[in-house]
């Protein structure tokens, strides 16, 4: 029997989840489905939505802003962390676009959060 | 010097101040937005992580995501944009006030209108503001400056480091620092509980194995030129027990102890502030009690959650439009009672839909909230647990309210019990 607390949105209950044999689990403490199908994740392979930023070619913004498009398996996030040292983005970038596709097979993709350099100047 | 009238002017385009353009120009009434940045978004856009949007959009945001959905909008709705230029100076009277402002694409502004709506958002405390011990070496920021320089600017603030208070920003950027090699070696509170969201405190902390103090303070920070570590005390009985005292060797701190309202150019103005919150005090129209003068957003009071801040925003701006129509409602004072730290705003119309803020003095579980006018009850909520640095909401449409007689002060109180 584990303790977690549902990160799925903020008001965070306290999941008790159990591990009943061949993966079936129960979560109780949930006060919505959300927070049953956390718990069973966070049980059998915990994932987490990752964000981080990207060097840029520009001086005004060196860096962009990226998260992962669904929660990325806990045991790759090291390794996209250090990927993302690597890579550089070209401006003028928009946000949505994706940056790595199926990021090592998880089927989970990076994408830009930010349109830089930003949209909307000075007008009267 | 560029000279321009305005309905309305709105000082400061991060969340707050875009919601409330956007509301005024859709009651049809001409908006400019002045910004000291280059873009929109304020604080948002060094906030990368998710976590946003969940009530305003029904979605999982991050900072620069949820600000692009209102900058969009902004763009297309013929407001008028001043980037990268600072207001100095909000002078004039009651009939028109006079927006002065200093920026790059157009040197000195002179800004003449109706109605002013501050939305200059918040700062955050410093080490002067929580008195510490020690030496005054390099190396010690708050959380939020942290975030833009790794965020924004690319730069790792240090390499062993130790967060004063659990705050959000101060959990977001333990787990920041340790995804991008730092170590942290503790988060220290002085309460007995955490003042962040649990699920923070749950994927910041645990997720790393970052151990968190709770009664505990840092008594001294020591270090010649930069930080070389601190000096970590228990608290027994809410003192200081210093024979139990350890060291944490370390090369940066982080303050994450609070926000405060910035209000300088409030102040310059000559608008009444709340102590309760730092910021205006504002009628039931969010209207300061400088006519004319509109607040929202951290400029008001600290939000927890941007949707909240938003909300107000969208709110004050149909008040400015209302204003400007000349369209007004009976009001009467609200005030914060046993156990309520604050309320905002500190008037209600009972012929209206108010929103009530409220944050409470105690934590507790299984509270009741409660509204009283002249003595009796109008209006309880139970609240699973509350705690000071997480914000109540109260919603109360006109039904709420019982028959009230004009020339009484028909005073509300907000208690907790
Ligand atoms: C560091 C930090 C982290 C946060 N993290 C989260 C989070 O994880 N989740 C969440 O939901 N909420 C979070 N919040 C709260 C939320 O982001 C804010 O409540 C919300 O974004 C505030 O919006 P605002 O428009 O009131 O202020 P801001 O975004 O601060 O906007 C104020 C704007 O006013 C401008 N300005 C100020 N003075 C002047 C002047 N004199 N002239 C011209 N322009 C001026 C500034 O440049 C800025 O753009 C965080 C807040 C902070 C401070
Ligand atoms: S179980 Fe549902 S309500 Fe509770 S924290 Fe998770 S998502 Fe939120």
């Amino acid at each position: 029997m584990t303790e977690f607390v549902c990160i799925a949105c903020p008001i965070g209950c306290m999941l008790t989840v159990e591990l009943k044999g061949e993966g079936e689990v129960s979560v109780t403490g949930n006060r919505c489905p959300k927070g049953a199908v956390y718990g069973r994740d966070e049980m059998i392979s915990p994932t987490r939505v990752v964000t981080a930023v990207v060097r840029t070619d520009s001086q005004a913004f060196p860096y962009i802003p990226v998260r992962t498009d669904k929660p990325l398996p806990r045991a790759l996030i090291t390794d996209l962390i250090g990927d993302l040292t690597r890579l550089l983005v070209r401006l003028p970038a928009k946000r949505g676009s994706v940056l790595i596709e199926d990021y090592r097979g998880s089927g989970v993709n990076v994408m830009l959060t930010r349109t830089l350099p930003p949209e909307g100047v000075s007008r009267e | 010097m560029l000279e321009k009238t305005y309905d309305a002017v709105v000082i400061g385009g991060g969340a707050a101040g875009m919601a409330a353009a956007l509301a005024v120009r859709e009651g049809g009434h001409s908006v400019a937005i002045v910004d000291r940045e280059a873009y929109f978004g304020g604080i948002l856009m060094q906030c990368i992580h998710n976590g946003f949007g969940i009530h305003e959009f029904g979605e999982d945001l991050t900072g620069p995501e949820f600000a692009e959905r209102f900058i969009s909008r902004v763009l297309g709705a013929g407001i008028d944009i001043y980037l990268d230029t600072t207001v100095m100076d909000i002078t004039g009277d009651e009939a028109s006030h006079v927006v002065t402002a200093c920026g790059k694409d157009y040197g000195v502004l002179r800004l003449e209108c109706r109605a002013v709506v501050l939305a200059m958002g918040c700062r955050e405390r410093n080490r002067g503001n929580v008195a510490i011990a020690g030496t005054r070496p390099a190396g010690v920021f708050t959380a939020g400056l942290a975030q833009r320089l790794m965020n924004l600017e690319g730069y790792l603030p240090g390499r062993r480091v130790v967060v004063i208070g659990s705050g959000d920003i101060g959990l977001i950027m333990a787990r920041r620092l340790t995804l991008v090699g730092a170590q942290v070696l503790a988060v220290v509170e002085i309460l007995p509980y955490p003042s962040g969201l649990a699920r923070n405190i749950s994927q910041c902390l645990k997720d790393f194995s970052i151990p968190l103090y709770l009664s505990h303070v840092v008594s001294k920070i020591t270090g010649k030129d930069r930080v070389d570590g601190v000096e970590v005390t228990p608290l027994v009985e809410g003192n200081p027990d210093y024979t139990k005292s350890f060291r944490l060797s370390c090369d940066t701190v982080l303050l994450s102890v609070g926000l405060i309202p910035e209000n300088e150019l409030s102040r310059k103005a000559g608008v009444p502030l709340n102590d309760d919150t730092g910021g205006p005090r504002i009628d039931a129209n969010l209207m300061s009690a400088s006519p004319g003068i509109f607040a929202c957003g951290n400029v008001l009071h600290v939000h927890d959650l941007v949707d909240y801040a938003a909300e107000e925003a969208r709110r004050c701006g149909e008040a400015v439009g209302r204003f400007l129509s000349g369209v007004s409602a009976k009001q009467f004072p609200l005030t914060a009672g046993a156990n309520v730290r604050s309320v905002v705003p500190n008037f209600y119309a009972p012929d209206r839909e108010n929103v009530l803020y409220i944050r409470s003095f105690i934590v507790k579980n299984d509270a009741i909230l409660s509204l009283q006018i002249g003595g009796s009850e109008i209006k309880k909520r139970k609240l699973a647990h509350i705690q000071p640095s997480e914000m109540i909401r109260l919603r109360l449409q006109p039904a709420d309210f019982p028959a009230l007689r004009d020339g009484r002060d028909n005073l509300m109180e907000v208690a907790i019990r």
